[in-house]
């Protein structure tokens, strides 16, 4: 078992980041009253974390005893019969999913899927907790429409279930949802805080830290708690016992992005940028996010740039990013800014040295 | 004494007004609603306005009033943007309610059930022109057994057709001293506390949206028990606390980059919408003293930029960083032309 999963905080007593949220959401679930709730915050922060934690919380260790199903709906959209199949996690009480999967056909999971379990009253003998929990991943990659749609079915079905969203940036949430939910931010940890996890880990699994080494794989980690422990873990399979200078393996993928940031620095010119194209086309076919590559190679790129030049990029790069976001095919975007990049370097360059 | 949380109904719902006359605000829309009651004849109708600010509560409550709870079912036909509303659904299920005949003088008791039907479109600024259109001839044809309700945030959506067939009603943003009696007058219910300076903190961050300062005040009510400071209330509405957006509009004035960057980056880690730095720095931006016309529009015009970019679903530490940029070179007096694009 992974550290990140063995030692994830089961309770929100054991939560050892966001102790005053995790002690909130305790007062809010105990006074058996809970709104509908909306998780947003970085990747690696803890929402998840503190979302199961919480479902912990409300109906004790049922729900812990999840099923995976790849379930198939039929709905009927008019003239035409639409199959939609759709992983959820579910329990007797709470049911997981992430409707944005199914692309742009996300808004009949939300009329349809949802309404219907929605409808549906859990059955329970003392009549108590006599709401559903439904969690919903990704809330902010539904489509305009299936977010529309959600709003009524909040307020429809509120007597019965409790909708616990989840997403990385509010922004992309309507505030038609945002003001019908209590909204839980959900920061990334500080350096300080991570250590102090590492530590613990180190202390649980009876390792020796070097001083010093935490706070390295923290400041390495980005504020990610999962990445930072993924990392120490790998240093422990690498090397042990940990020396104070130990190297702290990078992602493969950055590394590769840094080395493509580098050969765009070397050479400006379409045969450079044929072979970039190969090595974007790898990245991409490892399923790493283009808009990821992107912000990578843009903070790689700031990194080497002079301070006048810094501006231009950036601005380009969010031209780029949000173009992509419109477009299909995310490799122009990513080919057209490191084009970009070349004319505008080259550009510089002559101008400096003649 | 501690609140009582047993309804698990949310705020909203449970102190909705079940009356015309008890809607905040809207004095045209209710007095003339009050007169369908006494006549029972009404136009169709077309209500507009802000989120929040009573609505689908005002055409509830005149369904309800006007059919009571027997005659509700058959009589009112309640479609919203969960339900499916293509152009199908105007064919089939809206023409086959509207072309049911209904008996006259049928009496319900206390209540008028004037003699025709009512369907309410709530959201109607998200049906598609198509279905709009198919509705005209619909709303006519019927029009002696059937009332149409719109509700749509933006009139500009609904087509002119239809709007032209409609009496139209502004729903007005909620001042804040009827925000602050309504929210004063759930404080009693609930048995909360709220003093003077948490009052004014809710109605200027909800913006005339009760719905939003309803949903707040619950919120800080779940979370911090029943007495309620302004603080509270500022952490469950989402708003970012000054000195964040000071700190990014201090390091723009800077004209260092990389400063500028790490505060970026730290907002983003905070986990911020970034949608509202937008707001906040705007608001910062506007007010400041020391900086010309110019430079302020320039700084504008940046963050509608990112803003119209960040709702088609753009990155949002790419978009900071760009409207960081952008403002630190107004600032610092960069020049506007990028130098060295071909």
């Amino acid at each position: 078992m992974l550290w990140v999963d063995k030692y994830r905080p089961k309770t929100l007593d054991q939560v050892m980041v966001h102790e005053d949220i995790a002690q909130n959401l305790k007062k809010l679930v105990t006074e058996q009253d809970c709104p509908h709730l909306l998780f947003y915050g970085p990747s690696g922060s803890g929402k998840k974390t503190l979302i199961m934690a919480l479902l912990r919380q409300i109906f004790g260790s049922s729900a812990e005893k999840v099923k995976v199903e790849n379930r198939t709906w039929k709905i009927y959209a008019g003239s035409r019969t639409i199959e939609l199949e759709l992983t959820t996690l579910s329990s007797t009480n709470h049911i997981e999913l992430s409707p944005s999967d199914v692309g742009f056909q996300d808004r009949y999971v939300v009329q349809e899927i949802i309404k219907d379990m929605a409808k549906s009253r859990p059955i329970d003998i003392k009549g108590r907790k006599g709401y559903k929990v439904l969690v919903l991943n990704e809330v902010d990659k539904l489509s305009r429409e299936a977010q529309y749609s959600l709003r009524r079915t909040m307020e429809k079905y509120s007597a019965s279930c409790r909708l616990i969203l989840c997403c990385n940036s509010s922004s992309k949430v309507t505030e038609a949802i945002r003001s019908r939910c209590l909204n839980v931010r959900i920061n990334s940890p500080s350096e300080e805080q991570i250590v102090k996890v590492l530590e613990f880990i180190g202390k649980k699994e009876g390792l020796q830290l070097p001083p010093g080494f935490a706070a390295r794989i923290a400041e390495k980690s980005n504020r990610s708690l999962r990445r930072a422990i993924l990392s120490f873990e790998t240093c422990r399979v690498q090397q042990y016992p940990f020396t104070s200078n130990q190297a702290i393996p990078p992602m493969d993928w950055e590394e590769y992005v840094s080395e493509i940031a580098s050969d765009i620095m070397r050479e400006q010119s379409p045969k450079k940028l044929f072979q970039i194209r190969g090595k974007l086309y790898e990245l991409l076919i490892n399923c790493i996010p283009p808009e990821i590559i992107l912000k990578r190679l843009l903070y790689e790129l700031l990194k080497k740039l002079d301070e006048e030049l810094k501006h231009e990029v950036s601005h380009w790069a969010a031209y780029y990013e949000h173009r992509m976001r419109l477009g299909q095919k995310a490799i122009f975007h990513l080919e057209a800014f490191v084009a970009k990049f070349m004319s505008i370097y080259k550009a510089f360059l002559i101008e400096t040295f003649g | 004494m501690a609140p009582e949380l047993q309804s698990s109904q949310p705020w909203v719902e449970k102190y909705r007004p079940k009356q015309v006359k008890d809607v905040a605000h809207q004095d045209e829309v209710v007095r003339v609603l009050t007169n369908t009651l006494e006549t029972s004849n009404c136009p169709h109708m077309l209500f507009y306005g802000p989120p929040g600010t009573g609505k689908t509560t005002t055409a509830l409550a005149i369904a309800h009033q006007l059919f009571g709870p027997e005659l509700y079912k058959s009589r009112v036909l309640e479609l919203n943007a969960s339900d499916d509303r293509g152009i199908n659904v105007v064919r089939t299920k809206i023409k086959d309610f509207a072309a049911v005949a209904v008996r006259s003088g049928q009496h319900g008791g206390a209540y008028p059930c004037p003699p025709y039907k009512i369907i309410i479109l709530d959201e109607a600024d998200s049906m598609t022109e198509d279905a709009q259109n198919a509705l005209r001839r619909t709303m006519e044809s019927y029009s002696k057994i059937t009332r149409f309700f719109f509700l749509c945030n933006y009139i500009s959506r609904i087509i002119e057709p239809l709007a032209s067939r409609c009496a139209k009603f502004r729903f007005k943003p909620l001042s804040g001293e009827i925000v602050s009696n309504r929210i004063l007058h759930i404080c009693n219910e609930e048995g909360l506390s709220l003093d003077a300076e948490a009052l004014s903190t809710l109605s200027s961050i909800s913006q005339g949206d009760l719905r939003r300062a309803i949903t707040y005040l619950q919120g800080a009510a779940r979370l911090f028990g029943s007495t309620i400071l302004s603080k509270d209330l500022l952490s469950v509405s989402g708003v970012i606390p000054q000195e964040f957006v000071d700190a990014l509009y201090a390091a723009c004035k800077s004209g260092d980059f990389d400063l500028a960057n790490k505060e970026v980056n730290n907002v983003i880690a905070e986990g911020y919408p970034v949608s509202q730095m937008l707001v906040q720095l705007f608001d910062v931006v506007v007010e400041a003293d020391d900086v010309s016309d110019e430079q302020k529009a320039r700084i504008c015009k940046s963050l509608a930029a990112a803003d119209k970019c960040l709702v088609d679903g753009a990155d949002e530490y790419l978009q900071l960083l760009d409207v960081a940029s952008n403002t630190m070179q107004a600032l610092c007096n960069m020049p506007q032309e990028f130098s060295y694009e071909s």
